[in-house]
């Protein structure tokens, strides 16, 4: 790959998803290529970035796109922010809607882990939290990421991260030598390919919207940008749950973080939603 | 300094396995199968025991049914680690007493995890 290939990919990421690419982190790219390349029938990345100046094709953008945004993830990752939702979040939610139901939404869900760990704990609270409705809702910009999320199947390597064993018997079942989320859990979410700092005025109302570890990666024009999609998303009640270390100060005045717990937001009141 | 009992007939894995908890801040003993960590509990209970599942003398199940049985057994946080790695099997380390279960292959990353799982790392 050329300099200009990287750069290509960088400009790529940018302006589709709002997402930063260093176009120094040759390997990154190349490895994270490789595959979109093989997949889309190209003998390597540099015939595949040949093709998508050549004739500009959508389909080819949206997949090397899609292949960069892509994100690890881990169920119940970090631990204290699905603590908070459990005990405080949830439960106060809960009261606020009465018999009408809490709307969660996992806004970056990549393979699921986020969306499935937030339906365990609403599964697992049903009996302290009597009559509770929920909707769940996992959302990501990559199609591939969203398919696997869907099927629910996890390698025994990825269960074994973050997923208490106990949590593993109660919700998911043995699949030869996978584990697959639970029909019961796998009903509970609907799934939708989102764009994040695109137009999300038709996205809905939600109480609960965890998007964590999507802020850092974008460039800087894009971030104000997305937490005001956010706000719009967000129920004047709801909670905004961002990534350890990722933070709205400065960025935008629609959130005001919620004091003494790290990484969570609610909506800031005196900030007007543009129509 | 937590002590942690690394039960296991292979010698690799015990190596492995103390290598990991060592880094996590553990104080290592290490047994080759039930009745020698049996033995060692009796000396001195560990906080935690890493626990295989086949083993000559005496197999990991065994071992925990009868710890628990001993005075202070309910104390250590034990987890095994095992090849078995069926449902059946899970279920019934955790009804014989089992806090936390890694079927193998592992890593430390997963070990790490599960002792967080547990509140030991």
């Amino acid at each position: 790959m050329t300099p200009g290939d990287r750069e290509l990919v960088a400009q790529l990421c940018a302006a589709r998803a709002g997402v930063r690419i260093d176009p120094e982190k040759s390997y990154l790219i190349e490895s994270r290529l490789a595959p979109a390349a093989r997949r889309e029938g190209f003998g390597s990345v540099a015939d595949m970035l040949a093709m998508l100046r050549e004739r500009r094709e959508d389909k080819l953008a949206w997949s090397i796109v899609e292949a960069m945004a892509q994100s690890e993830s881990a169920f119940f990752r970090d631990r204290e922010p699905f603590a908070l939702f459990r005990d405080e979040v949830l439960p106060a939610l809960a009261r606020v809607r009465g018999g009408e139901p809490v709307r969660i939404w996992s806004a970056a869900c990549a393979a699921g882990q986020e969306v499935y760990s937030l339906a365990m704990i609403v599964e697992d609270e049903r009996g302290r939290l009597p009559g509770l409705k929920v909707e769940l809702f996992g959302t990501d910009i990559g199609e591939r990421q969203l398919e696997k999320a869907q099927s629910g199947l996890y390698t025994q390597f990825e269960v074994q991260r973050g997923l208490p064993i106990r949590q593993l018997v109660r919700h998911f079942e043995q699949s030869d030598d996978m584990w697959r989320v639970s029909p019961r859990l796998r009903q509970m979410i609907r799934w939708r390919r989102v764009n994040l700092v695109a137009d999300l005025s038709t996205a809905g109302r939600f109480d609960v919207i965890f998007c964590r570890y999507v802020l850092s990666t974008l460039v800087e024009p894009m971030k104000g940008r997305l937490l005001i999609n956010l706000a719009r998303a967000l129920s004047p009640e709801g909670y905004l749950f961002l990534g350890d270390q990722e933070s709205a100060a400065g960025l935008s005045d629609a959130f005001e973080p919620v004091s003494g717990r790290p990484g969570l937001y609610a909506r800031n009141p005196a900030y007007r939603v543009a129509a | 300094m937590k002590t942690c009992l690394v039960v296991d007939d292979s010698r690799v894995i015990r190596k492995v396995a103390r290598r990991i908890l060592e880094d996590i801040g553990f104080e290592i003993a290490e047994a080759a199968d039930g009745l020698e960590a049996l033995a060692w509990c009796r000396a001195a209970m560990p906080d935690a025991v890493l626990l295989d599942w086949n083993m000559p003398a005496m197999s990991g199940i065994e071992f925990l049914r009868i710890l628990r049985q001993e005075p202070g057994g309910e104390r250590p946080t034990v987890v095994f680690c095992t090849v078995e790695n069926s449902v059946e099997r899970i279920r019934e380390a955790l009804d014989s007493g089992a806090d936390e279960y890694i079927m193998k292959p592992f890593d430390g990353d997963i070990i790490t995890a599960k002792f967080a799982e547990v509140g030991l790392a």
